[in-house]
């Protein structure tokens, strides 16, 4: 982005307004729609705005981590398709994209979300594995927090896969889905959030994203009845002061049961 | 109450830290907390290559963050995967805000940091040593940036959390600050916790980096009183 942008972007900001009017702590409007890739064991499209993403849920048979033998796996990927902004270049993952994977990945995996200890076939053998693959189609602004939700919601409608038994061994039907759901336990939420000059502000678009001085991402979830964190990521050339995280903090818990409402 | 190996929960491991000790790059420095050690060299400001990553208007500041095969319990791949790709992004965007890149257009900073023995908090141990590196290379800096982590281990609210409590710890949480302006440059989080405990392990671990800076400034002090 040329920095006359940049320049407007701040002034805007710092007067109290942002380019397509929204509050400071205000989402983007949020569509989330299930089971669009039906060949996937699960999928769901979101869009933030103009961002799209898409993740999908394939299932294999695996052999588990010797330190956790009785557990299943999961495997989170993100592909910058090139068709989603004039920035993404075809080739191997770029480090913004393996970031974007792993958080997303540390979303899912520490608060919980999958049963993993109900994806064991046999301890120490036989596991399943779990797949999520983000696909960004375009691009304007807060990745994660898409990428996150398309997601868990793709979790939530992945079908497992058929089991069969074939004397000692185990093979999967991949041609076959039972109605058995993914045993879940939680639903891991991102929501990310930029400082420009001495505003914070949620989910930024591509133009803010260019403009920031630095970046939180918070992923919270509730459990008994209460909201709890379970990752965080900063992102950006600049730091941000304890209070300014603070205040991160308290918004994201108010703004994750917003979003998680919507799953 | 004590933990595994004994210390408080506001404790951190013993420290060491010593600059210039490498003879190629133009500045480089060693740091030790408890078992994890990393060692870290500096070259530039250099010309950049390749040359389509050179920046007309800022230096470009490039950190490469490894781990050696030897420096884990079982062995570790060689070459960097994913973790360390995340893990050199995160320590670049920890060290940038003391820079003055603007300072020297068209040029590189290179930061290589090899880990040579792990016992949790390396990205930390990585970013102490770094920064070191940089000022010990004469790069004009803000300020030296400390990191360390903090979290929670059986229920507790621990200062950097060592090897052995890593596997079992609820949660943990690095950072690094510069003091100078207060800010925190680098933060990440892993395991459940309450907003309350976030804030608390947070202020905590500002405490911890605050130790670590002293310690860094004396390391930087202790080679020009052996040069007198």
């Amino acid at each position: 982005m040329i920095s006359i942008d940049k320049d407007l972007i701040k002034n805007i900001v710092s007067n109290g307004k942002r380019l397509d009017n929204r509050e400071f702590d205000q989402y983007r409007d949020i569509i989330i729609e299930t089971n669009v890739i039906p060949q996937a064991e699960g999928s769901a499209r979101v869009k933030i705005g103009d961002t799209e993403v898409i993740a999908g849920v394939k299932l294999d048979l695996g052999e588990p981590f010797p330190d956790s033998g009785d557990e299943g796996m999961l495997m989170v990927g993100a592909e910058f398709v090139p068709l989603a902004s004039e920035e993404f270049e075809a080739g191997p993952p770029s480090e913004s994209s393996i970031e974007l994977a792993r958080v997303v990945d540390r979303a899912i995996r520490e608060s919980k979300c999958i049963d993993m200890k109900k994806l064991c076939i046999k301890e120490g053998e036989k596991v399943w594995c779990v797949f999520v693959d983000i696909d960004v189609i375009d691009h304007d602004g807060n990745l994660i927090d898409a990428s996150a939700l398309a997601s868990v919601a793709a979790l939530m409608n992945t079908k497992m896969l058929k089991l069969e038994k074939d004397g000692e061994n185990y093979k999967v039907n991949y041609e076959e889905k039972t109605d058995e759901p993914l045993p879940l336990l939680k639903k891991p939420v991102n929501t990310t959030f930029v400082k420009i000059g001495n505003a914070i502000l949620a989910d930024p678009t591509v133009q803010e994203e260019d403009t920031m001085d630095a970046r939180l991402t918070v992923g919270t979830f509730e459990e008994d009845g209460e909201i709890k964190l379970c990752s965080m990521q900063k992102g950006g050339s600049e730091g941000f002061t304890i209070d300014e995280i603070e205040k991160i903090i308290d918004l994201a818990e108010i703004k994750g049961k917003e979003i998680r409402e919507k799953l | 109450m004590t933990r595994i190996d004994g210390r408080k929960f506001d404790e951190l491991r013993e420290i060491e830290a010593k600059v210039g000790i490498l003879k190629n790059a133009n500045g480089s420095a060693y740091f030790r907390l408890g078992d994890s050690i990393a060692i870290a060299g500096v070259f530039g400001p250099r010309t950049v290559h390749p040359k389509h990553e050179e920046k007309a208007e800022t230096a470009i500041l490039r950190t490469d963050y490894r781990m050696s095969p030897f420096a884990t319990v079982t062995r570790n791949r060689p070459g960097p995967g994913r973790r360390e790709r995340e893990i050199s992004l995160v320590t670049r965007e920890a060290l940038t805000p003391v820079l003055f890149l603007e300072e020297y257009p068209k040029t590189a900073i290179d930061v290589h940091i090899e880990i040579l023995q792990a016992s949790a908090s390396t990205r930390c141990v990585g970013i102490n040593a770094a920064s070191l590196a940089l000022a010990d290379a004469g790069i004009p800096m803000r300020d030296l940036v400390a990191s360390c982590s903090a979290g929670i281990v059986n229920k507790e609210i621990v200062l950097d959390i060592a090897g052995k409590e890593d596997t079992e710890g609820e949660v943990d949480l690095p950072i690094a600050y510069y003091p100078r302006h207060k800010k925190i440059t680098l933060l990440q989080m892993d395991g459940i916790a309450t907003k309350k405990q976030v804030k608390e392990i947070i202020k905590l671990a500002v405490k911890g980096a605050l130790e670590i800076y002293e310690v860094q400034k004396q390391a930087l002090r202790k080679k020009y009183e052996e040069v007198k």
